[in-house]
């Protein structure tokens, strides 16, 4: 069950995993996520399904290596097994033929939006998508975004690729060649979803974000990943993951993903303890 | 059984042991059941009674008259032959008594735990009448313990198989025990689960203290023993529909148990601040997840040093007690009615009570406060005073006008109540609910507006008790036996 059979490093801390999931396979639609639990002592997190094969039964996950969950995951290699996999959770994208479509991915969150921007250009919309990184080394998935996508504009913070700047810089010149566009897709940290959501209110361009909050089941039984959007708290796991980016209360969003900040470094740094111990123990390294 | 407790029971005057007994005074008191020391016990999760001794279950079980017209039985949601397990148990006849037991109920550890006999089976005990009824729950919880410590798990005879398939969607207590009761009679039984552990509200809601989880797997163990499936981390309505489980996987018929899992928020100011959780979410990171054994477990739980528990049912007393647990320097529960109507078991008010939960009750919460950095500070009360009776019959709270003061807390625990889980009913269109989406079916068969489709428990009749959901079950299970042995599967 839920076997790796392909790993690749994307880049610093970025893994792709490609894992045996025959069901959530066949079902899982873009913009729907899956929560796994890597061992009997793992908790419970959610990543996103950037991409699925119904044939071979496959499900594709990428992940940047941030907590212990995230570390763990990556420290697991072809042929492991991952305890536990539910999904596929959440609401799907709506997707139609829009017309214009822009699919924007900041950092890890090109991952995400991949999905989004092929299931857009299936539906027959003309995508133009802006990846964005801190710098080249960190960009992802730049050849894939590039295959669904009528034209793909790639901003580096750093200048160190593509445009100097960020994913709004790159946006705010599309919308002032007063391209025709329909709709917005943006994920990617909180800030930058904040920031396209500001920037596109002002054009008026209807804009999708994809929140990642804290979450335990991920089945609408908790709670604990609610947002609110406009005058009403939702919960992202089931009434999302994607809202309104116009009615997020981002700021609310931003304190609530760092409810156990404290908690997960304490977890972090003793996961790194014992993976020095076990490398030492092989002699790998000296302690 | 030692020869202090033999005479003590001999030497009641017209009871001798083994004899048909008749119901004169009852000397014997109703036994204490023995319990972990309030001081030490805030400090643990280890569960709190001990449980019977068997001399003390059969001293207990000799106060039973064993009444012809036994209205115990009556008041079992589940109908055990009560006279016959303690009359069993009287006799040093423990293997007997659980099998009786089994008989009628899958999960009798679990109901001797949970159970509010005091309301069912108890509360109509001839002997309560003058004196205080006989303890059957503790004596149910005995036998079962005693035969999952002294002796190998028996299975009862299956019948041959059917050929009908049935699937059934959630692994709580309506869903196991429609299992059990199919698989007995030879049906091929699918539990599909979503969570990772089975056992729904008994593995992710009731804390370890009060309901062990070793002794929830015990008992799915045992239905799995009769031959059912369990697949877990899925999550029927996404993973499969109600239509593929017909069409595509061949079930004959199927049971919905999904129960009410959607925590109810009070929509005041500061919910969303951190460091408020909704009781679900607390008791399934700190059950479920076993967030107490942090870092060892990797889920985290804030554990805050002045916790506020708002509500007065038994989650309320479970979240309450968790916090102190979680080594909470004071813990108060806020209810917005008096000790009168809260919802909760006396025994569970009185256990927190034991443990020095404070209870603030006719107050209610009318906003949580920010300290400015997204954290709970504290949670302004409203004072109540209790009006006329309202449609629960209960005395309506009324706010004092003027009366706000403010509570200094750290974190804050909802607990108001849970409604029906959406995610299902919101998949499956043709599934007729009534407007909080409880799903309509019928009383006596539980048959619901889908042919072959059958649901139970919290998810038609509202969060409720363990043995409601397991009552539903045995119902459902008969019906279903009829509907698919009336099918023609050849």
């Amino acid at each position: 069950m839920n076997e790796i059979l392909e790993k690749h490093i994307l880049s610093e801390g970025v893994k792709d995993i490609t894992v045996s999931s025959p069901h959530i396979a066949r079902k899982r639609k873009a913009g729907q996520f899956i929560i796994l639990r890597i061992n009997e002592y793992g908790e419970r997190i959610p990543l996103t399904i950037v991409d699925s094969d119904p044939v071979e039964g496959t499900i594709r996950l990428i992940f940047q290596e941030v907590g212990k969950t995230t570390y763990a995951l990556g420290d697991l290699e072809v042929g492991d097994e991952i305890l536990d996999i539910v999904g596929p959770l959440g609401k799907p994208t709506h997707v139609e033929n829009f017309g214009k479509v822009v699919c924007i991915g900041g950092g890890i969150g090109v991952a995400p939006v991949y999905p989004i921007a092929v299931a857009m250009k299936k539906a027959g919309n003309e995508v133009i998508s802006i990846i964005g990184a801190r710098d080249k080394d960190l960009l992802i998935m730049e050849d894939e975004m590039s295959s669904v996508s009528d034209e793909l504009i790639v901003t580096t913070d750093d200048g160190s690729y593509g445009i100097h700047g960020f994913v709004t810089d790159a946006l705010k010149e599309l919308l002032d060649r007063g391209r025709d566009i329909a709709l917005c897709v943006a994920i990617g940290p909180v800030v930058m979803m904040r920031a396209v959501s500001n920037l596109t209110r002002e054009y008026d361009l209807k804009t999708v974000v994809s929140l990642n909050s804290v979450m335990v089941d991920g089945t609408g039984m908790c709670g604990g990943c609610r947002v609110t959007v406009g005058d009403d708290t939702r919960f992202v796991c089931v009434d999302g993951p994607e809202f309104d980016g116009h009615l997020v209360n981002y700021e609310e969003l931003i304190l609530r993903q760092g409810a156990y900040i404290k908690q997960e470094k304490e977890s972090l740094d003793l996961y790194h303890k014992c993976r020095l111990d076990k490398l030492a123990e092989k002699g790998k390294i000296n302690v | 059984m030692s020869e202090e407790i033999k005479k003590k029971i001999e030497a009641k005057p017209g009871k001798p042991a083994g004899k048909a007994l008749k119901p004169k005074k009852p000397k014997i008191p109703r036994q204490p059941m023995p319990e972990q020391d309030p001081l030490k016990r805030i400090h643990n999760f280890n569960e709190v009674p001990y449980g019977f001794s068997p001399e003390t279950a059969m001293i207990e079980a000799s106060r039973c008259i064993m009444c012809k017209k036994a209205v115990c039985i009556d008041g079992c949601p589940v109908e055990i032959d009560i006279p016959a397990f303690i009359k069993a148990i009287r006799d040093n006849k423990f293997a007997e008594s659980i099998k009786i037991l089994k008989d009628e109920n899958a999960l009798p550890a679990i109901c001797g735990r949970v159970c509010p006999q005091e309301e069912q089976c108890e509360i109509v005990c001839v002997i309560g009448i003058k004196g205080e009824p006989v303890a059957i729950g503790r004596l149910e919880r005995f036998a079962a313990d005693w035969e999952r410590e002294n002796m190998e798990i028996s299975v009862p005879e299956i019948a041959p198989p059917t050929g009908r398939k049935v699937a059934i969607v959630g692994a709580g207590p309506a869903g196991l025990t429609v299992a059990g009761e199919l698989a007995k009679l030879g049906h091929d039984i699918t539990i599909y689960e979503a969570l990772h552990k089975p056992g729904g509200v008994l593995i992710y809601g009731i804390p370890e203290f009060r309901l062990s989880k070793d002794i929830v797997m015990a008992e799915v163990d045992y239905v799995k023993m009769l031959g059912v499936k369990i697949v877990y981390n899925a999550l029927i309505g996404k993973y499969l529909t109600i239509d593929e489980l017909f069409n595509e996987e061949g079930f004959h018929a199927i049971f919905i148990g999904v129960g009410a899992g959607l925590p109810y928020f009070m929509n005041i100011p500061g919910e969303n601040l951190n460091g408020v959780y909704s009781a679900n979410e607390y008791l399934t990171r700190a059950n479920l997840m076993k967030a107490y054994d942090f870092p060892n477990y990797d889920t985290p739980i804030i554990r805050g040093k002045k916790v506020a528990v708002i509500g007065g049912g038994n989650v309320a007393m479970d979240a309450a007690r968790t916090a102190l647990r979680l080594d909470a320097e004071e813990v108060t529960v806020v209810y917005r009615r008096s000790r009168k109507e809260m919802p909760a078991r006396d025994e569970e008010i009185e256990h927190a009570e034991e443990e020095g939960i404070i209870f603030r009750l006719l107050n209610n919460p009318v906003a949580i406060n920010d300290d400015g950095n997204g954290w709970v500070k504290s949670m302004t009360v409203l004072k109540m005073e209790l009006g006329e009776p309202d449609s629960s019959g209960r005395r309506r709270p009324v706010p004092i006008e003027g009366s706000e003061w403010v509570l200094e807390v750290d974190t804050v625990v909802v607990s108001i109540g849970n409604g029906a889980n959406p995610l299902l009913v919101k998949a499956t269109p043709d599934l007729k609910t009534n407007k909080w989406g409880n799903i309509l079916a019928d009383d006596d068969t539980c048959v619901t507006s889908i042919k072959g489709v059958y649901a139970g428990g919290d998810i038609v009749i509202g969060a409720a008790t363990v043995i409601l959901a397991m009552g539903a079950g045995k119902r459902a299970s008969r019906a279903m036996h009829e509907y698919i042995m009336s099918l023609d599967v050849s």
